[in-house]
């Protein structure tokens, strides 16, 4: 979906609850959404808008120095950087939640108001999944080292992959 | 399955049953989950995608309950039929535009689908007619049970299941109740209900979901926290609201009925007519027209229709759906065309109209 101000991809899906002729959906780019976000048209922006909560979060959070820096920031497991989750507003792998923490950690509270999960637990119970993550890590690895054409860095990633795969 | 055996029929949440139905369209819910080896969608390749309609399709289809299922292959299907799916809610407009091997299994009788490859690896949902929330979650939750038992979730000791998204984190679960609020919309309280919705952190959007406007007076209420409160809070939140939005609509119909009757009649009245006579007409008329017709036959203004009927015409109207019906594609002014002859053949069978009809 097309940005509805510019050529861009609307990564910002906002829902206008307060406008007079009714409920107005916005699909907006990054800057697009900050400068109507910004604009104080919006009274309150909902606590559970990810494009709101981002954008209060670029806007008050920190300076352009220590957002910048935040940006770098890089997943050990699956690589995605800190810049590219607030382009997307999604998330790469399971892990982000806990490389990422204290960048989301606001971020969470000012969606949900609360930090803490409550229900459903899953069969197994909170178990780790340690192993699970380094599936993720090691088949990026390994895709990696094909693409630079070191195939035996590769094929032991690959047997590495394999051993852990056949134990689930 | 066929997807042209689908489209005869009218889909669990427009059947038109279940309590409160003249108000309430459906209850619906809906589970995020992902596995926990595999990285969220966005960083998945062709392989992973793959790797990940593979491991839920060996591991969950070898179950009873899952082998009832129809998959679809959703990479492989034809815009139209895409488009058709959406229409009936069994697929979300992301999975239907999104790319790379992805695809949806369908219970038959439409109460539940599982998407896979959408936004999160694993999207379950459940709908059923009508305002029935407490079996709406035991099914879906039976239905995350038999996964769970099979698959390894992505899960957080104090962050829940872990999302592709922030805004779904923790349960996981979005509770939606769809409405029919015409009377609410004509008296202009809507917008007074919503703010008041928002303030307790309820979200509303129109028929098909995120990005769409609402048309033909359908709402959907839905919680937008996830962290923090249990399933059955979250049940609690939407469900306690529900009989306070439909004992407004109802008295803002019975406001109308009593103060406006002249008014209502008329423009119920006009819609039917229009909706009985146009030769050509868009999506998005008739839909604004079948609800106010809707609300006519639910007032007893309007009484040689069923409201079963008016149901199966807001989807059988739909873009795709009579494209499916008609067994060919067409253009947009074809179909305004079509939709017209359509609502025609339909809406004056049985009464005194009938006698022009040729099909």
């Amino acid at each position: 979906m097309k940005c509805q101000k510019c050529e861009k991809p609307a990564t910002f899906h906002i829902t206008e609850l307060t406008d007079p002729a009714g409920p107005l959906e916005l699909h907006l780019c990054e800057d697009c959404a900050k400068t109507y976000l910004t604009q104080g048209a919006v009274e309150e922006p909902g606590p559970a808008m990810i494009g709101g909560a981002l954008g209060k979060q670029v806007q008050v959070g920190q300076t352009a120095e220590e957002l910048a820096r935040l940006d770098q920031k890089v997943c050990p497991v699956c690589g995605i950087s800190y810049y590219e989750f607030r382009q997307a507003g999604r998330l790469g792998c399971p892990h982000d939640y806990i490389c990422f923490e204290p960048e989301l950690e606001p971020l969470i509270v000012s969606i949900h108001g609360q930090s803490k999960h409550s229900g459903k637990v899953p069969r197994r119970g909170a178990a780790r999944t340690d192993r699970q993550t380094d599936l993720i890590r090691l088949r990026r690895e390994m895709k990696e080292a094909v693409e630079r054409e070191e195939y035996e860095k590769a094929s032991q990633l690959r047997d590495q992959i394999r051993n852990i795969e056949t134990e689930y | 399955m066929k997807l042209e055996e689908l489209a005869g029929q009218c889909g669990e949440w427009l059947r038109g049953t279940g309590p409160e139905s003249d108000i309430v369209i459906s209850s619906r819910f809906r589970l995020a989950r992902n596995l926990a080896q595999f990285p969220f969608i966005r960083r998945c390749g062709e392989q992973d995608r793959s790797a990940i309609e593979r491991t839920i399709c060996d591991r969950v289809g070898a179950v009873e309950e899952w082998s009832k299922l129809a998959y679809v292959d959703v990479a492989r299907l034809p815009p139209v039929d895409r488009q058709f799916l959406v229409e009936r809610q069994l697929i979300s407009r992301e999975l239907s535009e999104g790319e790379g091997p992805r695809g949806v299994a369908i219970d038959p009788q439409e109460k539940f689908s599982v998407m896979i490859n959408e936004e999160d690896h694993l999207r379950i949902q459940v709908m059923h007619s009508g305002l029935d929330l407490q079996n709406a979650w035991d099914q879906i939750n039976r239905i995350d049970d038999m996964i769970d038992e099979r698959v390894t979730y992505a899960f957080h000791e104090r962050l829940g299941y872990l999302t592709a998204c922030p805004t779904n984190v923790g349960t996981g679960l979005r509770v939606s109740v769809m409405l029919h609020l015409p009377a609410l919309v004509m008296t202009q309280q809507i917008e007074r209900v919503f703010r008041s919705l928002q303030k307790i952190n309820l979200a509303v959007r129109g028929l098909y979901g995120e990005g769409s406007q609402p048309r033909g007076d359908f709402y959907q209420i839905s919680n937008q926290i996830t962290l923090g409160r249990s399933e059955s809070q979250l049940i609690e939140q939407v469900g306690k609201v529900v009989p306070m939005l439909i004992e407004y609509e109802r008295r803002a119909r019975e406001f109308l009925v009593r103060d406006n009757q002249k008014d209502l009649h008329d423009k119920v009245s006009r819609a039917y007519g229009i909706l009985c006579t146009a030769q050509t007409i868009s999506s998005a008329e008739t839909m604004d027209l079948l609800s106010s017709v809707r609300m006519g036959v639910n007032l007893g203004l309007i009484e040689d229709i069923e409201i079963p009927t008016i149901n199966r015409l807001f989807i059988h109207t739909q873009p795709a759906h009579l494209q499916k019906l008609r067994g060919g594609e067409l253009d947009t002014a074809d179909r305004n065309i079509e939709r017209a002859q359509y609502l025609q053949r339909h809406l004056r069978k049985g009464n005194r109209g009938g006698a022009q009809q040729k099909n």
